[in-house]
């Protein structure tokens, strides 16, 4: 087998509107794949597809070489997944949702102790394991279902947008614990997320997904540039010197791109830590003082400008959704 | 196969357990009306009117028809919670297994119709330790046997309706324009002998009479229906629900 997940131009429609749009895309076994894009982009609806929660409209995908759709069956003992919301049985103790899985998938008595008790330790939650879920604060939540995804020792793992609504300190946390899964239990992975630091922090291949399509799909590394490199911003004590200096840069060729704006001059270049002392040392060779420096290294949010068009909603959008699952939770 | 259907159906059951025992403050709260039935109900029942026989209406009248209420409200409740379920995200928990949902639906069908014949015993049990003597031990235990299959048909009918309403404020509507009619119609508290004719339309289409008037037989030994009609009736309608439930649990959209 050579891709845990394979697709071929898979669609979903909903009645007029076409959430999923001709997708294809390869995921290496052991790899850490992630979906970026904003709200809406069809995130959801193509992890949803994968895991056959609903069938797709058009093409196909494979998971771990089984047809989603022919062989739902198959696909279904070998995923394990994490909605975006909590489907645990908040009335049970955090033991018994994993011993309910267990059972679900089929795993024997001894087996499902077992292992009830592995993952219990790898999201560090052996001490609360007793308690009922109810109690469980949102981290703590968002841990038992990772724990629970991964009872069944599934060769693919689906995140749907694990840290939502979790403040920074548990989301650093549940961070490590997927790496860790990914390169001691070899899961393959494939997270949904609009945050930019998520993809860039954990991901091993991005796809950066709008309106249904992907737009762009590599390392986050390469991602970044594509942009061309690092862009140097030079404050200068006097405006008269700019055309000077950029003819300088522009004719000692380490600066792709040179451009200006008001007192400041832009080198797009590559390696920027390392050009800052010569191009220092070029302006001052030149005899034109400079009044500040500073670096900007392209981030996923640049990537994501420059491919859609747009930045991603992040902040906006996180805050509604974050009401909303307060919301939801607030029901119980 | 087999034994993976069994143990689907097994993992659901024991699902349905572990909640029942998490919510045993519940169970004691839905014993609370029947008893104060019996309790003030039933004399005051007994002191004012007269069975067609000549007897009076008392407890031992009133405790089929109690007991046949306690399995219609648990019942229904058991199917409908399927739509808590969907509501708090487990349901899909339980639609990504590798497993099949007619057995799924069949799990919590036997899971609930568990916890609706406990409290059907304990009514059983409080009725009796108020004095209402029984026919026979036999005759108990049929009665049982008539509310596990009175159960299955409501869960299924509950499970139906579940498939098909989206929220729990629909859920409450359905539940009082559902079950008051059902009771009140069923003969639980009065005799359905000389009743007008279009009232006994309503009564003879009401499925909760043929069970009533099996465990009035089963309890008491007497019953208007003939036993054996009550019985067919109660089977087909726990058939026909089942297999509805079923089908439409399988056909549910998340």
């Amino acid at each position: 087998m050579l891709y845990a997940i394979e697709t071929e131009g898979i669609t979903k429609k909903f009645d007029d509107i076409t959430a999923v749009n001709n997708v294809s895309i390869s995921v290496k076994p052991g790899e850490l794949f992630g979906l970026l894009g904003p709200n809406g982009a069809g995130k959801t609806t193509l992890i949803n597809m994968l895991s056959t929660m609903i069938e797709p409209t058009g093409g196909s995908a494979r998971v771990w070489d089984f047809d989603v759709k022919k062989d739902a069956s198959h696909v279904r003992q070998n995923i394990g997944m994490v909605f975006q919301d909590t489907t645990l049985d908040d009335r049970l103790t955090g033991r018994e949702n994993l011993d309910l899985h267990g059972r679900l998938y089929d795993m024997d008595s001894k087996h499902r102790k077992k292992r009830i008790e592995e993952v219990l330790s790898l999201v560090e939650l052996s001490d609360r394991a007793n308690t009922i879920v109810k109690t469980y604060s949102g981290g703590m939540t968002r841990r038992l279902e990772i724990a629970r995804g991964l009872m069944h020792h599934p060769h693919v793992l689906f995140l749907d947008e694990p840290t939502l609504g979790l403040d920074p300190q548990t989301r650093n946390h549940i961070w490590e614990y997927i790496k860790i899964l990914n390169k001691e239990e070899g899961v393959t992975i494939v997270l949904t997320t609009h945050y930019m630091e998520e993809a860039d922090h954990l991901c091993h291949r991005i796809a950066i997904i709008d309106h249904g399509e992907i737009v762009a799909l590599d390392t986050p590394e390469a991602l970044k540039n594509m942009l061309g490199g690092d862009v140097i911003t030079l404050e200068l004590e006097n405006p008269d010197n700019i055309p000077r200096l950029c003819e300088i840069y522009k004719k000692d060729g380490c600066a792709s791109i040179v451009s200006r704006k008001n007192n400041d001059v832009f080198i797009t270049v590559r390696d920027g830590e390392r050009q800052i002392p010569h191009v220092l040392e070029l302006a001052s060779d030149a005899g034109i003082p400079i009044r500040s420096v500073s670096l900007h290294k392209p981030t996923l949010d640049d990537v994501f400008l420059h491919f859609t068009g747009r930045a991603i909603r992040d902040k906006e959008a996180g805050e509604t959704e974050r009401v909303g699952y307060i919301l939801r939770a607030r029901r119980k | 196969m087999v034994r993976k259907a069994a143990n689907t159906v097994y993992t659901m059951w024991l699902r349905e357990m572990l909640r029942f025992w998490r919510s045993k403050s519940r169970i004691i709260g839905s014993l609370a009306t029947p008893f104060f039935f019996l309790v003030f109900l039933g004399p005051g029942f007994s002191s004012s009117y007269r069975l067609p026989s000549g007897e009076p209406l008392d407890n031992s009248f009133l405790a089929p028809g109690l007991i046949g209420m306690a399995i219609l409200f648990s019942s229904l409740m058991g199917g409908v919670s399927i739509i808590w379920d969907k509501e708090f995200g487990f349901l899909k928990e339980i639609l990504i297994a590798p497993v099949s949902r007619f057995y799924v639906a069949l799990g919590k069908a036997v899971g609930g119709v568990t916890t609706s014949i406990i409290q059907g015993i304990l009514i059983l049990i409080i009725a009796w330790l108020i004095g209402i003597k029984y026919n026979s031990l036999p005759g108990v235990v049929a009665s049982i046997g008539v509310m596990f299959v009175l159960g299955i048909g409501f869960i299924g009918l509950g499970i139906a309706l579940a498939s098909k309403i989206e929220s729990h404020e629909g859920f409450q509507m359905v539940m009082s324009f559902l079950t008051m009619p059902l009771v009140l119609l069923s003969g639980a508290f009065f005799p359905i002998t000389h009743l007008p004719g279009w009232l006994k339309l309503l009564v003879y289409a009401n499925p909760l009479t043929y069970g009533v008037e099996a465990i009035r037989w089963c309890l008491l030994g007497n019953s208007t229906i003939p036993i054996i009609y009550s019985l067919a009736g109660i089977t087909l309608f726990a058939f026909f629900m089942m297999l509805l439930g079923g089908k439409l649990f399988d056909s549910m959209e998340i």
